[in-house]
């Protein structure tokens, strides 16, 4: 054991170990003695070897071969039934197969090559400690200080201090450019902007309308049970200019369902709705997914990222998972066609918190 | 001893014989290149040098290999996606040949992505190849991160090597997120959604950082071109740097060994790169590459075209994200919505930003300093060449298992719905479980290991002193059974009782008298509380007295050399830290306080 442990390098520390060297320790009995291969000894063992590293390069070279013939001849839109896999694309499937044994079988030679009739003899190579000897190391230290003592630091402190100044600033310009230029800085109050409020649309009231379709909904469509995905009239004009379509629909998702109106628990729930049918944000107050499972039976709202659950009947409030606030619900009535609408916009920002929100 | 390094030195190989080489320096066409080279480079020394290095041999060194190369693998293949990727959020109609989504709206990125797999030859395989070669990548990063933990392959002196492999993970997470992101399709659009909600929940600054990085409004036309310039850029170059300096520190330090005869803590048992790694290795590569290409010609990932284009209406049950950014995303399913709160009206979402922006250096913080935390506990300043065997360091290994416990429950929290659906569970009580579970599961864990090492460093104690079993059963003339025990050989015994087992560190007297009321006093008392806890269960590995003292016990029994090993457990083996003298002294110098 002690013969093993010499190399201790660092004893300076005060914790150095001491570790009583037990003379009651076994001994290293150094390399055991090194056992032939069949193709160390025997040629023809050796001879079979040679021609089984040669047979896998030739299986990758036919491979290879495979590849390019398929490249060619494989149509794009060719399928077929893969057994356990499924439908599958047929250039996909041959393409790989045949780029992976091309591969494979390169490796797979190789490593037999080596492992068949290079030398298996273990090889030993002496280890030196990490650290420089302690000429060295006073050297680096010194050819450092006189480097200093040369450029006159320590008798200029004025170069010092102007230099580390200078160095210091420097990199200002390039971080402002990239703060100033990243986004705007008016973060707080745009997070809490929506296109359902009535400014606008001239202040009138905003139709709701089908998402994707873009078609207003009428008061009698929206049948007991059925969801609506909703989008504000005001969202055509985003279309109409290709300007801002996902920014607007990443606040204005709102999804509309209509409850037996005795099962609505809050008195504002059920002013700000129809006969039942109310409307809500449909952006998660966790970090904003989509809200767009709805189960019919409990009346609860789901968000497939990390399952927040809102209780419809209650005002939405969240009955189980990571989000904290309740969906925000969108106030809506019937206009002079029938078509349902909002006199008002949503009264607080939707979607995820920041730190702002509710000042 | 030193008949070891006598053997078969590598120095020897390295010196050779002048007369013999120097005919062989003029071995034609190689010598003449060679030359051209060495009169421009002076690089024949070290390229010589280089080539002999010996690498010692086991399976759980090629860990680190397949994540090299996983990782050469999606540089290449990236570099052809980006041939005909397009990273630009310009919504566009489609027009390809994948007939369900024509004549729908998308963005470009979605649109050359549908290219690349449908209309480029070949260009789906290369994706799915990327792709997967992204996932192994990740994977055996990790794996290969455990292997140096439970071996303790991070100490003295590779704790740099450490450090850097810690950085090299966390940015193998973040590169997979970025590229992940590319494609614009639906499931990955959320994932930004998200993320953007991450940014948004920062205190103080979250909202200016996420319009900075947005460019304004979620989802804005910025993130995409931006996310592409991080992932082909940006995080390629960090990567390909950092993993640049971990190699070479591999090469300064030379490899770690598993203990065995023959081999020390001052020499490398092994092959030289030259020809046997050269073949090994560069075969390891093909084959990698090989099954990685097969897997992706079969088993298809990531079909955006199924997903749909990135919109923020609607949404796909059982959004995930890939397998590693999922402890992030279990950690938010477990946080409960109660931890947000309002202060002046100001509001802090402490359901969200634990768990994800804080989540990320927490956990990498943790796993990088481990090394110093366990060098400062243990006192051990040595260099450390000789691996352990996980179950000699009973406390580390526990540590370990606790913190992969930890960071499972994460990841299959992420998969709460989908369990909940396929087990016809509840999945509010499946959530509770998983919340229980991060802070019980990983003590079990911990107990569990521990108690598995402890043990089976008492049956390698049992195997040492009393030889290992053979299944032949005796039956003596008195009528009793005994199963027979052949003796270990010298070789075979070494690397059982090779290791240390260190006792606990103890404050001197001195310390406690002078030195209550001093910080330094107090760290050390921490220090000594720690190292109990590391070291106070230990099973002592054998000695030669003790094996003699087996031997009689068994030629007592029946005069022969066979040993009989089913009684008498040795009751020495475990060392109660009350009986043992400490090891070590805790100097609470008050001078070094002034
Ligand atoms: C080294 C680690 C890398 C990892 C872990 C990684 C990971 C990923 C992932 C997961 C994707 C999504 C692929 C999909 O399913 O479609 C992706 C896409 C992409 N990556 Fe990488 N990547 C890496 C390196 C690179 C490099 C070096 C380049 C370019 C030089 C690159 C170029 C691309 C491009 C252009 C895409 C988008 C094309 C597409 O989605 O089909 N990647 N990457
Ligand atoms: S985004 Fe809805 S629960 Fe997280």
């Amino acid at each position: 054991m002690s013969d093993i442990d010499t190399t201790r390098p660092e004893s300076g520390s005060e914790l150095a170990h001491h570790q009583e060297q037990s003379l009651d320790r076994f001994e290293n009995p150094g390399l055991p003695p090194h056992i032939h291969r069949a193709a160390d000894d025997d040629p023809a063992a050796g001879k079979r070897a040679e021609k089984q590293v040669a047979t896998l390069f030739g299986l990758s070279m036919l491979a290879t071969l495979v590849f390019m013939v398929a490249y060619f001849a494989i149509p794009d839109e060719s399928t077929f039934y893969l057994p356990g896999v499924g439908l599958s694309k047929t250039q996909n499937v041959v393409l790989g197969l045949s780029m992976g044994f091309a591969l494979f079988f390169i490796g797979i030679g190789a490593v037999h090559w080596a492992k068949t009739l290079m030398s298996d003899e273990e090889i030993v190579e002496e280890r030196h400690p990490q650290r420089s000897d302690d000429r060295s190391r006073a050297a680096a230290v010194a050819t450092v200080l006189d480097g200093g003592a040369n450029a006159q630091l320590g008798r200029r402190p004025l170069i010092l201090y102007s230099l580390t100044g200078a160095l210091g600033l420097f990199a200002l310009p390039f971080v402002l450019q990239i703060a100033g230029s990243l986004g705007p800085v008016n973060a707080p109050e745009e997070l809490k902007e929506n296109i359902w409020d009535l400014k606008n649309n001239d202040g009138k009231p905003i139709r709701l309308m089908r998402d994707p379709e873009m078609t207003p909904i009428k008061l009698s469509d929206v049948t007991n049970g059925s969801v609506f995905h909703v989008m504000p009239e005001t969202l055509q004009k985003n279309i109409d200019e290709n300007h801002g379509v996902l920014e607007a629909k990443a606040k204005a998702a709102v999804i509309l369902i209509r409850l037996e109106p005795d099962l609505i628990k809050v008195q504002k729930q059920k002013d700000w709705g129809v006969d039942g049918v109310v409307a809500y944000s449909k952006i998660c107050t966790h970090v904003g997914c989509a809200v767009g499972l709805y189960e019919q039976t409990t009346h609860h709202l789901l968000c497939p990222c990390h399952q927040s659950t809102f209780d419809l009947p209650d005002d939405c409030n969240v009955i189980f998972g990571p989000a904290k606030r309740p969906l925000p619900q969108l106030k809506i009535t019937v206009d002079d066609a029938g078509y349902l609408v909002a006199p008002q916009g949503f009264m607080e920002p939707v979607g995820p918190s920041f730190w702002e929100r509710s000042r | 001893m030193s008949t070891i390094n006598d053997t078969r030195p590598a120095e020897a190989l390295r010196d050779g014989d002048l007369g013999a080489e120097q005919e062989r320096a003029d071995v034609k066409p190689l010598g003449g290149i060679a030359g051209w080279l060495d009169d421009r480079t002076g690089g024949a020394k070290p390229t010589s040098h280089f080539l002999k290095k010996v690498f010692p041999d086991h399976w759980s060194f090629m860990l680190g290999e397949i994540a090299m190369y996983s990782m050469i693998i999606c540089l290449l293949t990236g570099v052809f996606l980006t041939f005909w990727y397009v990273p630009s959020m310009t919504q566009v109609v489609y027009d390809g040949s994948y007939v369900p989504l024509q004549g729908i709206t998308v963005s470009d990125a979605y649109r050359s992505t549908l290219n690349i797999s449908f209309d480029i030859r070949g260009g789906l395989l290369i994706r799915q190849i990327h792709h997967w070669g992204a996932l192994i990548f990740v994977v055996s990063v990790f794996v290969h991160m455990t292997r140096v933990f439970f071996t303790g392959a991070f100490r003295k002196p590779r704790e740099i090597n450490w450090v850097l492999g810690t950085l090299l993970s966390m940015l193998a997470c973040i590169e997979g997120f970025a590229g992940y992101s590319l494609p614009d399709d639906l499931l990955s659009g959320t994932g930004i959604r998200a993320m953007n909600g991450f940014v948004q929940s920062i205190p103080v600054v979250g909202s200016y950082v996420s319009y900075f990085i947005f460019g304004g409004a979620f989802p804005g036309e910025a993130i995409i071109p931006r996310l592409y310039s991080v992932h082909v850029l940006l995080l390629p170059a960090v990567l390909v740097g950092v993993f640049t300096a971990h190699i070479l520190f591999v090469v300064i330090h030379k490899h770690t060994q598993f203990p065995g005869p023959g081999r020390t803590n001052n020499n490398v048992v092994g092959y030289p790169l030259m020809p046997v790694y050269m073949a090994k290795a560069g075969g390891f590569f093909f084959i990698v590459f090989g099954i990685i290409a097969l897997v992706s010609a079969v088993v298809s990932i990531n079909p955006i075209w199924g997903y749909g284009p990135y919109d923020p209406s609607p949404i796909t049950a059982g959004s995930q994200p890939d397998w590693y950014m999922g402890f992030a995303d279990g950690a938010l399913r477990l946080l409960p919505g109660f931890l947000e709160f309002q202060t002046f009206g100001f509001t802090w979402s402490m359901n969200i930003f634990p768990g994800s922006i804080l989540l990320l250096p927490l956990m990498w913080g943790i796993i990088g300093v481990y090394p110093f935390v366990e060098s400062w506990v243990t006192g051990d300043k040595r260099e450390h060449h000789l691996l352990d065997r996980p179950r000699n360091a009973p406390t580390r290994a526990g540590i370990g298992v606790a913190g992969i416990t930890a960071y499972t429950v994460l990841l299959f929290a992420s998969g709460n719905d989908l369990m909940a659906i396929k087990l016809q569970l509840s999945i509010n009580d499946l959530t509770q479980l998983f919340r229980l579970l991060f802070f019980v599961g990983p003590v079990i864990a911990f107990w569990l290991t521990k108690r598995i090492c402890l043990s089976l460093q008492r049956a390698d104690r049992q195997k040492v002193l009393h030889g290992r079993e053979t299944g032949t059963i005796w039956r003596y003339p008195d009528g009793r059974f005994e199963e027979i025990h052949a003796p270990l050989s010298p070789f075979e015994r070494w690397a059982l009782v090779q290791h240390e087992s260190p006792e606990p560190l103890r404050i001197s007297a001195e310390a406690d008298e002078n030195g209550v009321a001093s910080p330094l006093a107090r760290v050390e008392r921490v220090r000594a509380k720690l190292s109990h806890f590391y070291f106070s269960d230990r099973v002592a590995p054998p000695t030669p007295s003790e094996l003699e003292a087996a031997h009689h016990h068994g030629d007592e029994v029946d005069e022969s050399h066979l040993l009989t090993g089913q009684h008498e457990a040795i009751d020495t083996s475990e060392t109660s830290d009350s009986s043992s003298t400490p090891r070590e002294t805790i100097k609470a110098d008050r001078k070094r306080l002034t």
